[in-house]
């Protein structure tokens, strides 16, 4: 029939033009990655058994600067003070047994920068022995919780460099709820949180080169091929950047990913909850013009 | 004076009818305005347009509801507040931004059909010109659509596109500063161009539209053969109940029936888009917000005007803005520069045919290779086919002249 030709040709053209200006040209523009599924494939397997219960003894020089709030260990400073030692807040570790890697874990305790692959490194070697870092590693596998929320990823893996204004985080936690002056309209808490937060930025500012961006809708920002292996390599992407690579699991890097997610797409559910209603609306609208029409033509050729 | 019956009860049909001349509009406008019946799904494109513009309108109008227009907010409120907060804003954005590339494609289809059918002479020069009118202010509506997210491309594609007025070596660099209202693109800028794109081309496209509808009355559509048709006679036959010897139908209900369900068929697939393939609408680098010290790796327009940033892009400064200047002329041109008297569709008509195809591929070359970053060899490609596309042009007057009358 005459009018599927042309249909034909419409959509053969159509398609064509669509290859052309988005999956073609995004490849020719960005340069493809291999990602390793977060295995971290040049790191040598870590070949000494982790003994939990001498890490417990080893980790106790680690909460000169860390916190480990789940075993009742708090942080020796406030983060704002930390920043201004350190460059930035050191992590609490208390879970993260449970997103990071523990190879990475390992060959990170003991040379940090090489394995982050960043000069931005504040954190010294920190075990003497391999056999002191598999431990180490065993001791936050065990204290580590089952579940971890998205959010809670995020802060662990990102949320002391990036903050996320859509999902009201700060690099110094949740932005905290404070009332005004009913008289004046001054928020002197707000203010207080404000001036501490500018702080914080301006010394994290000065130890990575320049501020880290706002990660609240970097999930529509960047393609997810991108993102995933961005976040496994920074270097592969971003050839000197100061981003250090973090070291999750491929399950952390997923939790982390949901929360950016929540804050930077979060019509997604209702998206595709609503869509097949009004597509399949217009299929029976379509259908019933369609018996309108051959009602009308009838007798007309 | 006209009469009016006192005794006519207000509102009813006979009162309207004195006031209004309702039957008479009726008549003229809808089941008298005669179509020839030998047409295709092709000529249903007016009216896919028309439905996806009310689309846009209204879904712009929600969106209006949320937006503000300033360098500091606007950012937030279109990806945060109406995209997080506001019920269904998603739903709206998403409705204007894909609407506003698909309105696009419907644009081109329905300017090559009239191409090919050769429905832009005899009579019918001021439905093509009026149609060109819209297409730039469409474009104008594009572009202002596209500065007030204010991310990053935004920011940078403003830049680009004002640099073009300071006319290369003219460097009148006065008149960048006055389009833009500041020495770059900031608050002044962003201003007028929400003010361009939700009053005034809004107003103007409304207009035009008119326009275009009541250019078309006198000469009628054009059909698949480019058959003249005596439609007065055609009209006869067919109210005198011989509907199918007759070569016309009325726009309604026969047109009309035809022209709902392939709205129908293209609603599927424009809500298909909205709901599970929006990106290709909505460029991820624009979700960064804009940054005046921070230059994007690649800028590029959005992909309806490619073809035109490629005819600009490979020739030095000078020379590529003429270039540039005469692919946004040249289509208003068409009907004066097809010097052969023939309308028919191409296929029919010799060198045109060639012609034809030529011109939509080369613009579909000029379109991949006005996104590629203008390095080794698709700048070679892109040259050629800028080159090509001047030249089919001015080839134009001269293998239509020489085609055969039919």
């Amino acid at each position: 029939m005459k009018e599927l030709k042309i249909l034909g040709i419409v959509t053969v053209f159509t398609l064509i033009l669509y290859w052309g200006v988005e999956p073609f040209a995004h490849s020719q523009m960005h340069k493809h990655v291999e990602g390793h599924d977060f295995t971290y494939p040049d790191l040598p397997a870590v070949k000494a058994k982790g003994n939990a219960e001498n890490g417990k003894n080893l980790v106790m020089a680690c909460v000169g600067c860390h916190s480990i709030t789940s075993q009742n260990m708090p942080a020796p400073m406030d983060p704002v003070m930390s920043a201004q030692t350190y460059g930035v807040n050191p992590p609490d570790l208390s879970n993260i047994g449970a997103l990071f890697d523990e190879k990475f874990l390992a060959h990170f305790l003991l040379d940090p920068a090489k394995v982050t692959k960043s000069k931005h490194f504040a954190m010294p070697p920190s075990a003497g022995s391999e056999q002191d870092a598999a431990d180490i590693v065993a001791y936050f596998k065990s204290i580590a919780p089952k579940e971890v929320s998205p959010k809670e990823a995020y802060a662990a893996a990102c949320g002391r460099c990036h903050a996320n204004r859509y999902g009201h985080w700060t690099q110094l936690g949740d932005v905290p709820k404070t009332k005004s002056n009913i008289k004046t309209g001054v928020d002197l808490d707000a203010l207080e949180f404000k001036k501490k937060l500018g702080i914080y930025q301006n010394k994290l500012a000065d130890y990575m080169g320049k501020l880290p961006p706002d990660l609240s809708i970097i999930i529509r920002a960047r393609s997810e091929d991108f993102l995933e292996t961005f976040v496994e390599d920074p270097q592969s992407q971003l050839p000197g950047t100061a981003m250090p690579r973090v070291g999750l699991t491929k399950e952390g890097y997923e939790k982390v990913k949901a929360y950016l997610e929540e804050t930077g797409d979060p019509s997604k559910p209702l998206r595709e909850k609503t869509g097949p209603w009004v597509v399949g609306f217009f299929v029976i609208f379509a259908f019933l013009a369609f018996l309108w029409k051959k009602s009308i033509w009838k007798g007309h050729h | 004076m006209a009469h009016f019956d006192e005794n006519a009860r207000p509102f009813s049909h006979k009162w309207l009818n004195e006031r209004l001349a309702i039957d008479t509009l009726k008549r003229v406008l809808s089941t008298e305005y005669w179509i020839p019946k030998n047409i295709n799904f092709l000529w249903a494109m007016g009216m896919v347009l028309a439905a996806t513009f009310g689309l846009l309108l209204v879904s712009g109008i929600f969106l209006l509801m949320y937006y503000q227009p300033n360098t500091q907010l606007a950012f937030d409120s279109v990806n945060y507040t109406i995209m997080s907060e506001v019920g269904y804003g998603w739903l709206w954005r998403h409705i204007h931004g894909v609407g506003a590339s698909v309105v696009f494609l419907i644009i081109y289809i329905h300017m090559f059909t009239g191409i090919y059918y050769g429905s832009y002479k005899k009579g019918r020069e001021l439905i093509w010109l009026s149609g060109m009118l819209l297409f730039v202010l469409f474009s104008a509506e594009a572009f202002s659509g596209y500065m007030l997210p204010w991310g990053q491309m935004s920011y940078w594609a403003g830049m680009v596109i004002t640099n073009l007025f300071s006319g290369g070596s003219l460097h009148a660099n006065g008149l960048v500063e006055w389009i833009r209202g500041d020495y770059v693109p900031g608050q002044a800028f962003l201003n007028r161009f929400f003010m361009l794109h939700v009053l005034l081309i809004p107003l103007a496209i409304i207009g035009v539209i008119v326009l275009h509808f009541g250019t078309l009355r006198i000469p009628h559509v054009n059909n698949q053969d480019g058959e003249e048709i005596d439609f007065e006679e055609a009209a006869e036959l067919y109210k005198a109940g011989k509907v199918k010897e007759s070569k016309v139908i009325p726009f309604n209900p026969v047109f009309l029936s035809k022209d709902i369900f392939v709205m129908g068929i293209y609603f599927i697939l424009f809500f298909y888009l909205v709901f599970y393939h929006f990106e290709f609408a909505m460029d991820p680098v624009n979700f960064d917000p804009a940054n005046p010290l921070k230059t994007p790796t690649h800028i590029y327009p959005e992909w309806y005007f490619l073809w035109s940033y490629e005819v600009l892009r490979p020739f030095p400064t000078d020379p590529g803005l003429i270039a540039f200047a005469f692919a946004q002329v040249i289509f208003f041109l068409l009907p004066f520069l097809d010097r052969s008297p023939n309308v028919a569709p191409a296929s029919r008509r010799g060198a045109f045919k060639f012609w034809f195809w030529a011109l939509l591929i080369d613009m579909i070359v000029l379109t991949f290779m006005g996104k590629l970053p203008p390095e080794g060899i698709w700048s070679t490609i892109g040259l050629v086919a800028a080159v090509t596309f001047i030249g089919l042009w001015i080839a134009l007057p001269i293998i239509t002249s020489k085609e055969k009358k039919l």
